[in-house]
């Protein structure tokens, strides 16, 4: 219980449902000016309290159990390693693999638990051979099952979405409110829970330096100088600093990160069209593919709040490789490509490696 | 069926004082009034601190009213630094303990942070007993530079006492002035103010059986404290506020109970202490008792369990109806990796597995019958899921 609307109501309609729910929030910060002063963040003092307050309405206990070390290890020294590395990581993504349906769920069964149960929009089906399979939400403008794909078909039998039938948000809300739970209308929090300002450039260069390096052109010429590589993401066009304009007069927009050799690679948006994705770090959500080395229709999506896109997909060697229909732009390494067929979440890759659209020239 | 294990949190509102608190709050009166009903008020007000000034062994105008511990340490730590330094600039430093109570520690801190105060630290054995020589050595290279020490009667979480007369013998040479905070020892051990030498003394009702929300601070005559509040100056000018009748006689009425039995109540706490040590070192071999041969409080048992984490062993007794405390400080709920064991230099792992098992008035061997038999499920349960932190 994070303390939000979407835990409440998915605690309410549990315990609502019969089962014997018990209240838990995670502590993932010692840091005090986070959980003081953090208000975008999901595990300030106030945030927990409200999710306390809550427990207290729906009748069940409450506890506020402590995952600091391994979020900081599993969490945000991945997410640095990774901007580190070039990579642009998903925490939330990472959070869920390794504390939410791991540490959490790994301790909640030792102590005697079944199952953790979160407000993630997001629908667990059952199909005719009684395996489970993770779909996206009814409400698909809340939908989650993004960054929920990474679970095996093990976590899956041991979590419960029960938002994932509904069909707005305000339709949560609501129910927030006909329940008499204070937080119905509390906003929504979007950025990353241990960047309260929500200034990652800023406060990644407070963690790892910043290194002063070159802007170079895909042939190698140098264009500009940065002031370190890791507060650029590739996609991104404001920014860049570069006085002399492009050949063509297009805007130049950030097309790879090199950390060896600290340099940004800029060009223009045509060369940020990808065809072609892949990752050794891929799993399956549920039941696996019964030959997926058979190149199989999909549909592809790469960020949280993006469209899927249709694609095929197959496992090629030890990568999972998806070929785009359609180019896709600003895909980095580091973000998660995640398989859908239809509704349902069929698995996932950590993208390591793009295949550009165009052919490459300066 | 449930146990309340949790003593020292809060323990049940004694009945003599929940009588004198209900016989009280029906009086009209503010105490500070000159009519009548005032000065009925009054009456009460002062019989109670005549009554507590006995029950701690002071006089009857040392006895200054507090909300509780926090502002009982807030007011003698701070008073006694702003007063001292006041009369004497280079008394910048405070002596006190990491094993002290939040209360203390943070104050002093703020002191250091904000007051241009400099702290030591007195240098502790892996039992929280304070090495007595070095803080001899410290005091006879430092006096002219000390404020004030700060030193608690018993630790709060792990129940070691401290010789508070060897430490005030310490001091005495010196004139320099010693505070302890007495919340943790006060209505377990025997305490008398005038023998132990101190200047100021903190303790408080709701860990007696008297509400939350009433305590008080000894203040030795002839020492000066600043105040932190200003108002209609109440209690000497040291704490303005109106003055809690219906508080102060429900304190002075857990009070005079507690230690009337104190010795009674001692033996029987001792006897079940030591059936909890015993019954716990055989259910887990390789739980420690924190305090190991330390003199400690006849209603603490406090451990660590090594590979389990305190908050598991916690849920886990929770839900067999058994309450228990992780012992540390809890923000918003977290249980927080004890400071006072990683004081004692224990590791944040060890810090995270304590569990405090504290014993009151009306504790019975039922309770601890009722843990005893909880623990080992909860021990395996809390070994299994490990230490998550």
């Amino acid at each position: 219980m994070s303390g939000g609307v979407d835990s409440a109501v998915a605690a309410a309609r549990a315990v609502e449902a019969g089962h014997e729910v018990v209240g838990v929030h995670l502590a993932l910060s010692r840091n005090s000016n986070t959980l003081r002063t953090g208000s975008r963040g999901c595990c300030t003092i106030e945030d927990s309290m409200d999710a306390q307050r809550v427990a207290n309405i729906l009748g069940i206990p409450f506890y506020v159990w402590d995952f600091s070390e391994r979020f900081k290890i599993d969490v945000v020294d991945d997410f640095i390693a990774e901007y580190q590395a070039g990579r642009t990581p998903n925490p939330c993504m990472r959070c869920n693999e390794r504390i939410k349906f791991a540490a959490l769920l790994e301790k909640g069964l030792a102590l005697g638990f079944d199952a953790v149960c979160t407000g993630h929009y997001a629908t667990l089906l059952t199909d005719e051979l009684g395996n489970l399979e993770l779909h996206r939400s009814n409400e698909l403008a809340k939908d989650q099952s993004y960054v929920l794909g990474v679970l095996t078909q093990e976590q899956l039998s041991h979590s419960m979405f029960p938002l994932g039938h509904t069909a707005s948000k305000a339709e949560i809300r609501a129910e927030a409110t006909r329940r008499g739970l204070a937080v119905a209308q509390k906003p929504d929090s979007y950025d990353i829970c241990f960047i309260p300002d929500g200034d990652t450039a800023g406060w990644l260069a407070d963690k790892v330096g910043q290194q002063t390096g070159e802007i170079i052109d895909r042939s190698g010429n140098v264009l500009g100088t940065h002031s370190g590589s890791h507060s650029y993401t590739v996609g991104q066009r404001k920014g860049l600093n570069i006085g002399r304009p492009a050949s063509d007069g297009k805007p130049r927009y950030v097309l790879e990160i090199r950390p060896k050799t600290n340099q940004v690679v800029v060009g223009p948006q045509a060369a940020l069209a990808i065809a072609e994705l892949a990752g050794s770090k891929y799993s399956w959500c549920g039941k696996a593919p019964e030959n997926p080395q058979a190149w199989f229709d999909c549909e592809v999506q790469v960020r949280a709040h993006a469209d899927s896109v249709p694609a095929s997909a197959a496992v090629v060697g030890e990568e999972l490789v998806i070929k785009l229909n359609e180019p896709v732009f600003g895909v980095a390494p580091g973000q998660t490509a995640v398989v859908y067929v239809g509704s349902r979440v069929l698995g996932q890759t950590t993208i390591d490696r793009t295949v550009s659209a165009v052919p490459v020239e300066a | 069926m449930s146990a309340y294990l949790d003593h020292a949190a809060t323990t049940p509102i004694r009945p003599e004082a929940k009588t004198a608190y209900v016989k009280t709050i029906d009086l009209i009166g503010n105490p500070s009034a000159i009519h009548q009903f005032g000065q009925s008020a009054r009456r009460l007000v002062e019989e109670a601190r005549e009554e507590l000034a006995k029950a701690i062994g002071a006089t009857r105008n040392e006895i200054i009213f507090t909300s509780g511990g926090t502002e009982g340490d807030n007011l003698a730590i701070k008073g006694i630094f702003w007063s001292r330094i006041a009369e004497d600039s280079k008394r910048k430093i405070i002596v006190s303990a990491q094993t002290e109570h939040h209360a203390v520690i943070d104050t002093v801190d703020w002191l250091t942070r904000h007051q241009g105060a400099e702290v030591h630290w007195v240098k502790l054995d892996e039992n929280g007993v304070i090495d007595l020589s070095a803080l001899a050595e410290f005091i006879s290279q430092n006096h002219e530079r000390i404020a004030l020490i700060s030193l608690m009667w018993a630790n709060n979480e792990t129940g070691v006492v401290t010789d508070i007369s060897a430490v005030t013998a310490l001091s005495k040479p010196f004139d320099i002035p010693v505070h302890s905070d007495a919340v943790a020892a006060f209505g377990h051990i025997p305490i008398n103010f005038q023998e132990s030498g101190l200047s100021a003394l903190t303790f408080t009702g709701h860990k007696i059986g008297a509400p939350v929300g009433i305590g008080a601070l000894v203040v030795a005559r002839g020492l000066k404290i600043a105040a932190l509040q200003h108002g209609g100056g109440h209690e000497l000018g040291y704490r303005s506020g109106t003055l809690d009748a219906a508080g102060a006689s429900a304190f002075a009425a857990a009070a005079s109970v507690t230690i009337a039995t104190l010795s009674e109540k001692s033996t029987r706490l001792i006897t079940l202490r030591d059936r909890i040590i015993s019954s716990v070192l055989a259910i887990a071999p390789d739980a420690r008792l924190s305090r190991g041969d330390a003199p400690a409080l006849p209603d603490n048992a406090h451990f660590t369990f090594p590979g389990c984490s305190g908050d598991s062993l916690l849920f886990l007794l929770d839900q067999a109806g058994v309450a228990v405390s992780n012992g540390s400080a809890c923000q918003a709920g977290v249980a927080q990796g004890s400071h006072v064991l990683m004081a004692m230099g224990r590791s944040e792992a060890e810090a995270a597995s304590a569990l405090r098992i504290t014993l009151g008035w009306c504790t019975t061997s039922g309770e601890v019958d009722q843990f005893l038999a909880a623990l080992p499920v909860a021990y395996q349960g809390a070994k299994k899921a490990g230490y998550t932190v």
